[in-house]
């Protein structure tokens, strides 16, 4: 049932029939239309859109039932906790009507079925429920805050990336050099380092002896030169452990990548050291490093409360921490799922990044 | 055209090839045989000057008067690609995955400037219709394609500058006899139509006496002879060519016949893999193995040969039990083999593999690796008299017992592949599947390898299972053979018989495909 008679290629064509069944040789499909009588599936013309596409609707189905699903999670680790959220939240002596009236303000009563259907169409609405301790709606709160950590995870990832990727090729292409032991060593201190000491360090040099920025603060974005500045301080304590570790991905990366056999092909071709290391290493290394990025992404947004701290900044991790201690749950559900959002979207995107750095991973879905 | 002159390697002090001499012309070809470690590649490197670190260099390798061994490696860039071009022995990894074909190709005329972008995917168009592949796409992936496809595109990139020197290290070697014979019809054309000097480095004597105009041996980094092709096949003056000649050709004296029952019997196996998926629905289930029948017999040898894909593995890991059949059924010791047959039948069967360095535990023992399969065993022998018969089991595969306290990287190909013998011996099996097992070897040792297999199987009144893609090495250990395409067997008989008269077409187009040794060098047989 295999025999084809019509070769693909001038050659081939036994090696061909005999590939393994539909494993290795899917894309030889395309390319003899006399072969759609065998027994591979035929498909559409090779393009390098279609397949890409493909991908990331296959992923964003993937992107709402994960959505979904932490939503239920969440919802239930509320339901579950012992005792009654409004009893909870008022603490232990709390009158019974003032319980009963937060309860209903919070939407407590009715069967639970409903209550998640209620809780999730207004997220989906952007209506978050109203903060307890605040009284104003969690939504803007939320908003007003999220224009300061988004931000400022944003440009520590950049400057992360931005230190990072020069520093890991340097240190990749000089293996084995005074140039890679010391930045290797460079590394290793930026690890070992905490943030908030680095960031403590940063404010008495630059804000308190200097005198270049604030101490902490944020202006709001009114002022967008301003706005930017208080924020360089905080972004540089927490790019800079996120650069350590991301250099030494890249670094490691990198190195196993020059050893394929394909960067002797390119070496064999006339390329120098350079160039084989730019064109052909880089992309290939990029998939552990792409990982990385995405976990920093995740942490920054939301973990960058002691930096908030140091800086005074009205990030999100602050809202969180205070939602917290407030017993404030209404504000930490609703971050929490924003956080879980947040993860989710940046795990979609990163996966993304893996399909355009890759094509191999474009096929499946 | 290209002269290498006293050319002399060491890598960090370590000799590696000392006072290698020859001269290659434009439109011949050139092949460098020897066993692995020889300084074969390291000969290519030098000349590509793309040695490992610590590698110092003396003598001369002269292109067009040019000593290329005293560039810079800025001049060095510029001729690579460009005057010498060169192809390796593993097309699957040979190519960026990331890139397509075209770009890869169209790099090697980008690189060296001598087209822009656009009319540089025009030639990398022509270079791969050159080549054979005028049907598959620019903008396609490695992984796409096939070994065969691969290894043509690695071609193309080689040849697209149309480079004086084209070095070609083991580039058939990963692939099946049948791909090797038109990927060698395709390098033999390119050197006649362009006129250039290809290096083909191989260790496989019977490649070169088909294709080569010169030949060169080499041995331990020393060139012990060359010259034209067939004067250096016919005299074979040097002994250590005429070792090389004798291995190849090394056939086991083999005392054993099959005599009384059947032990295994595969009848109508038949294995399916579920179909690729189409939209929500999956397509007809992919049978890699098709009603395949089979019987081995006490003391017997039954090859069974194939190219990639063709269903080989899968059956193989039918009959000792892996996967599950979907239909027919396989007999051993008048029992039925599934995943769920007890230990003491899977004693009776054990495997040998073909990778001798992939399938050990690197940090075991050798006695740890050899005892293993005793888990196997009812009662299991107590430490000292496990100790014993691990002792046994080396001594017997040719090891001494003593090598029971080393770990796997002390040993050679060789001596590991000894190792996966012993540890397939231990449960006193009575049937052994030879999974490629020599295939990975040098011919001297995998030579060795097969004496010791025949003289196992006659003392230790063994079955065999062999299963290999070399015909060669299959006709000298089996007395039947099976041939098996597309999951299913398309001929069967006694070995001499299909080899000296293939009824199928497939067995007669493999047969034609294999390189052979010409016949005037059979000198001493």
């Amino acid at each position: 049932m295999l025999r084809q008679t019509e070769p693909t290629c001038r050659g081939d064509a036994i090696a061909l029939s005999l590939a393994p069944i539909g494993i290795r040789n899917h894309g030889d499909t395309q390319s003899s239309p006399a072969r759609s009588t065998s027994l591979w599936p035929s498909r559409a013309p090779p393009s390098n859109v279609a397949p890409m596409l493909r991908f990331i609707l296959g992923r964003l189905v993937s992107l709402g039932l994960s959505l979904i699903a932490a939503s239920l999670v969440i919802f239930v680790v509320i339901e579950v906790v012992p005792g009654d959220p409004a009893a909870f939240m008022l603490g232990l002596n709390a009158n019974e009507e003032t319980v009963q009236a937060l309860r209903e303000d919070l939407g407590l009563t009715g069967s639970k079925v409903s209550r998640y259907i209620t809780w999730i169409t207004g997220l989906v609405q952007g209506d978050f429920g109203t903060s307890y301790t605040y009284r104003v709606p969690v939504s803007e709160l939320i908003l007003q805050r999220l224009w300061v950590s988004l931000p400022l995870a944003g440009f520590a990832l950049i400057l992360s990336t931005l230190i990072a990727f020069p520093i890991g090729l340097i240190a990749a292409s000089k293996r084995g050099t005074a140039a890679d032991y010391s930045i290797m060593g460079g590394t290793q201190l930026g690890i070992a380092v905490p943030n908030f000491w680095f960031a403590m360090l940063l404010v008495l040099v630059f804000a308190v002896n200097l005198r270049w920025f604030n101490a902490g603060g944020f202006p709001g974005w009114e002022a967008p030169g301003a706005a930017l500045k208080s924020l360089l301080l905080p972004a540089v304590a927490l790019a800079l452990p996120q650069a350590a570790i991301l250099a030494r991905v890249m670094r490691s990366a990198l190195i196993e990548t020059m050893g394929q056999d394909y960067i002797r092909t390119a070496r064999a071709k006339g390329l120098t050291r350079r160039q084989v290391t730019l064109r052909h290493a880089l992309r290939n290394a990029l998939i552990p490093v792409l990982t990385i990025i995405g976990l920093q992404f995740s942490f920054l947004l939301a973990g960058a409360i002691i930096i908030e701290n140091v800086f005074f900044l009205p990030g999100l991790g602050r809202l969180i921490f205070q939602g917290i201690t407030q017993r404030d749950l209404v504000v930490v559900e609703s971050v929490t799922m924003l956080l879980v959002f947040a993860v989710i979207l940046v795990t979609f995107l990163v996966d993304i990044a893996y399909a355009l750095a890759d094509p191999r991973l474009r096929r499946r879905s | 055209m290209i002269g290498i002159d006293r050319l002399s390697l060491d890598i960090y002090g370590m000799e590696i090839l000392k006072g290698v001499t020859f001269e290659m012309r434009a439109g011949e070809v050139f092949g460098l045989v020897g066993e692995s470690g020889s300084g074969k590649s390291m000969t290519a490197l030098s000349l590509m000057q793309l040695l490992p670190q610590g590698a110092r260099t003396s003598g001369a390798a002269r292109l067009d008067g040019r000593d290329l061994l005293t560039l810079s490696e800025r001049d060095m860039c510029g001729l690579r690609g460009n005057d010498i071009g060169m192809i390796f022995q593993e097309p699957m990894t040979a190519l960026n995955p990331v890139r397509s074909i075209g770009d890869q190709v169209a790099e090697t005329l980008r690189i060296h400037g001598a087209a822009g972008r656009r009319e540089a995917l025009d030639l990398a168009r022509e270079k791969l219709d050159r080549v054979g592949l005028s049907q598959i796409d620019l903008d396609r992936f490695p992984h796409e394609l096939s070994g065969g496809q691969r290894q043509r595109v690695c071609i193309a990139t080689a040849i697209a500058l149309r480079p004086r020197l084209l070095i070609a290290d083991e580039p058939t070697t990963a692939l099946d006899v049948t791909t090797q014979a038109q990927i060698l019809t395709l390098l033999r054309d390119l050197v006649d139509d362009e006129d250039m000097a290809l290096l083909l480095i191989t260790h496989d004597l019977a490649v070169v006496a088909d294709m080569a105009d010169h030949i060169g041996v080499m041995q331990r980094g020393v060139l012990v002879e060359h010259g034209a092709t067939d004067v250096v096949l016919r005299e074979q003056r040097h002994p250590y060519t005429r070792s090389l000649f004798e291995a190849s050709r090394h056939q086991p004296t083999r005392r054993s016949a099959p005599h009384g029952q059947a032990l295994l019997e595969v009848r109508q196996a038949t294995r399916e893999y579920p179909g690729p998926r189409k939209g929500v629905r999956r397509g007809p289930p992919v049978k890699a193995v098709n009603q395949v029948s089979l019987t081995l017999h006490e003391g017997e040898s039954l090859g069974l040969v194939g190219e990639s894909g063709c269903g080989k593995s899968t059956l193989t890991r039918a009959i000792l039990g892996l996967d599950p059949i979907q239909g027919g059924g396989i007999r051993a010791f008048g029992n039925a083999v599934s995943p769920t047959m007890p230990h003491a039948m899977r004693a009776g069967i054990q495997v040998v593999f073909q990778d001798p360095y992939g399938s050990f535990n690197p940090r075991w023992k050798v006695e740890h690796l050899v005892a293993e399969p005793f888990h196997l065993i009812s009662d299991k022998p107590q430490a000292s008299e496990r100790r014993e018969q691990v002792g046994r089991a080396l001594e017997e595969v040719g090891l001494s017992a003593s090598d029971m306290e080393k770990y796997p990287h002390e040993f050679s190909g060789g001596q590991r592949q000894r190792i996966a013998i012993a540890r397939a011996l231990i449960t006193n099996p009575r049937i052994l599947v030879l999974d490629e097992a020599v295939s990975a070897l040098d011919v001297s040792i995998r030579a060795q390898i097969l004496d010791l297999l025949a003289d196992l199987q006659t003392r230790l009144d063994l079955s065999y299972l062999f299963i290999s893609h070399d015909l060669t090495v299959v006709r000298a250990i089996t007395d039947r053979v099976l041939v098996m395409k597309s999951g299913e067997i398309v001929e069967e008989g006694a070995t001499e018989t299909v080899f000296d008269s293939p009824g199928h077409p497939y067995t007669q187009a493999l047969l034609a495909a294999a390189p052979r040794l010409p016949a005037f060098s059979r000198k001493e047989s």
